[in-house]
């Protein structure tokens, strides 16, 4: 594995931490006037912007219109300076539209889309900086801005990597973590009911690991969905004492 | 053009059938189609046949730089194509949504799987490495594309040659096949995806949807293993919620799928090498069954009776009597085959795809290479050979323990009556 340890003798991982541990998460929520929604998220040096605007009419196509459900657009992009080495194409190419693909299916399956038939919700996100776990730091961020859009949703909607070496998984893997071709499992979860709204492995894993490594990506899952919830609480403190008065 | 919207009917219909475990082609809830693959003439060219569902890849290789960030390593690019003759839906030209999932489903399965070493790939350097290209073309889209994808893709990367390269000095010569024998690149495991299709927010699944069950589902999850039990890729896809239990509920029937798969895979490989080393006559043009239109056929529409009344059996035996077919010869005595009303039809391939049972489809093929064997006897043994058929039989149904299936097929009366013998020539065992 390119000669790195990624799990030290003492039991702790390239950033020091613990294989349970996860980085450190800071969010903020109405960080555009404009967007009817937006939130900025850290999950250590991953950073990821969201946009949400919706639900509003659908634009362009008519076709695409649902009679009994509102449209989730999304759009995943990288800022070129956001990798080590500068990117030409923010968005377009395969990754990005995966990405972009697993972003709406996981939204589509936590926003009660039923309540506004006939409609768009858009969600751009933007990764400003990458290191590891973009897809986590993209739902968590997206979550917050619909939240903040004032749009329904059945639960948190909560992303978190978790990785498998010498047979102790790892949650919430690093830029390092995940070049170094390991397992790496990408999950999204609603919280309280415990329903997987994506789940995405990528390289080999024996069959009997893989429960070990989903139970321990559903718990940094449920961790960071109480660290979102403080986040709206204490947002919406602050709002409604900006309005008290 | 857009795909014609299922009806609200045939929507119901489909998934009442599958709340009763029933699927419209007669399956079962963990059965496969068959599958059939076959090679072409040149190395790397296979087809796969999944029930319906055609898929036809081809590997090639060219010599080019390699990449900056990894100068000793080969290149595995991978490449899935919907033409328009696949489905009218199909729209060339297009990146649709499809698209870009399979072909990213593939490119996780077989290349983030490291399933072949890239590093043998590589002839100079940091200045001449093989890119071995791999192009998948779908011929008919009949469901799970994916499936198909992915064992084409594999079988026919394991099939593949690359020309032999000799280094003297700087001086790199590409030997064609005559000059040295092409070596096969080195695979290191066989990654095949498994598709489970999920009904009514994830409380039904099925494996192996076809076009139709494609169209009610409510999302899929693919599975990617090999033999081995390791996973290679897991994702899931629409709008659905899973449990933990059902992700690992699905890759413990991947594993029992992909295990089988394997085993024909290899075996259509040594047929076919074994073809080539007997100068036998290989290729599609040998393997694909020859359809021709000499004789007559009415299909037999099969009644399952696994609730009916023991008293009925009195009308089976005389059904049965009455069509000596060799499609009762089976053995499978309580169930009535019905034929359909005024569908004659002509010619050997023209087949009803509704309740048309494996052992059945095994029959017609034993019977037509028979029927071939009157006709030519000169013709080769190996003609045949190439195509391998797998079907799920029902010893390979067991292994897979779950509570909530039922066994339609198994629920006919063991006190299997006085009836007609028509047992005496045996069930043929699938090849596996």
């Amino acid at each position: 594995m390119a000669g790195l340890e990624l799990l030290s003798d003492q039991g702790y991982r390239l950033d020091g931490r613990k294989p349970s541990e996860l980085r450190k998460v800071q969010a903020r929520m109405g960080v555009f006037a404009q967007a009817d929604g937006s939130a900025y998220i850290e999950q250590g040096n991953t950073k990821a912007l969201a946009v949400v605007y919706g639900p509003h009419e659908v634009r362009g196509s008519r076709s695409k219109t649902l009679h009994d459900r509102a449209v989730i657009n999304c759009q995943y992009s990288m800022a070129t300076f956001s990798t080590a080495e500068r990117k030409r194409r923010p968005h377009g190419d395969r990754k990005s539209s995966e990405m972009s693909l697993h972003l709406k299916q996981t939204f589509e399956a936590a926003v009660l889309t039923q309540l506004y038939p006939r409609s768009q919700i858009d969600i751009y996100v933007k990764i400003l900086q990458s290191d590891g776990g973009n897809y986590s730091a993209c739902v968590n961020a997206a979550t917050l801005a619909v939240i903040d859009a004032g749009i329904p949703m059945r639960d948190y909607v909560c992303a978190c990597s978790a990785g498998f070496v010498e047979d102790t998984p790892l949650a919430d893997l690093c830029h390092a973590e995940e070049s170094g071709g390991g397992t790496s499992l990408a999950l999204a979860l609603l919280p309280r009911s415990g329903q997987i709204a994506l789940l995405q492995m990528d390289a080999r894993l024996h069959q009997d690991h893989l429960d070990p490594l989903i139970e321990a990506a559903m718990t940094a899952c449920k961790g960071l969905s109480d660290v979102l919830d403080s986040v709206v609480r204490q947002h919406l403190q602050e709002v409604s004492v900006l309005t008290r008065d | 053009m857009r795909e014609t919207p299922l009806s609200n009917c045939e929507r119901q219909f489909l998934l009442k059938g599958i709340e009763e475990k029933k699927r419209l082609d007669g399956r079962q809830t963990y059965d496969y189609r068959n599958i059939k693959i076959a090679f072409g003439t040149d190395y790397g060219c296979c087809i796969v046949d999944l029930g319906k569902t055609r898929v036809l890849a081809q590997v090639s290789c060219e010599l080019v730089a390699p990449k900056e960030n990894r100068p000793t390593e080969g290149i595995l690019f991978l490449s899935l194509e919907l033409s328009p003759m696949a489905s009218p839906s199909f729209e060339p030209g297009r990146q649709s949504e499809l698209l870009v999932k399979l072909n990213r489903l593939l490119e996780r399965c077989l290349r983030n799987s490291k399933c072949i070493d890239t590093e043998s790939l590589c002839v100079v350097s940091g200045e001449k490495v093989w890119q071995v290209r791999v192009d998948v073309h779908v011929l008919n889209h009949d469901g799970n594309l994916m499936d198909a994808a992915s064992i084409a893709a594999i079988a026919g990367l394991s099939h593949f040659r690359r020309p032999d390269v000799g280094i003297q000095g700087d001086q790199v010569t590409v030997y064609s096949p005559e000059e040295r024998d092409p070596v096969p690149l080195s695979i290191y495991h066989m990654p095949i995806c498994v598709s489970f299709s999920f009904y009514l927010q994830g409380t039904y699944l099925l494996v192996d949807p076809c076009e139709r069950e494609e169209r009610v589902m409510d999302g899929l999850l693919v599975i990617a293993m090999n033999k081995h039990r390791e996973i290679c890729s897991i994702q899931s896809s629409g709008g659905i919620m899973l449990l933990k239990e059902q992700v690992l509920r699905c890759s413990k029937i991947a594993s029992v799928k992909v295990s089988e798969i394997t085993d024909l895979i290899s075996k259509a490989l040594e047929n076919d090498r074994r073809a080539r080393k007997e100068g036998g006559r290989c290729g599609f043009a040998e393997s694909m069954p020859v359809e021709r239109i000499t004789v007559l056929k009415s299909d037999g529409a099969q009644i399952e009776m696994s609730d009916a009344e023991v008293g009925s059996e009195a009308v089976t035996m005389a059904t049965e009597s009455q069509s000596a077919e060799p499609l009762s010869e089976v053995g499978r005595v309580p169930s009535p085959v019905v034929r359909a009303p005024g569908a004659v039809q002509v010619g050997e391939c023209l087949q009803n795809a509704w309740g048309l049972g494996e052992e059945e489809d095994e029959d017609d093929e034993e019977e037509e290479e028979r029927l071939e064997m009157q006709e030519d006897n000169q013709r080769p043994m190996k003609s045949k050979s190439e195509v391998v058929v797998i079907s799920d039989s029902e010893e390979e149904e067991v292994v897979i323990l779950h509570p909530k299936k039922t066994q339609v097929k198994d629920s006919k009366p063991e006190t299997k009556p006085e009836a007609p013998s028509k047992k005496k020539k045996k069930k043929k065992q699938p090849l596996h």
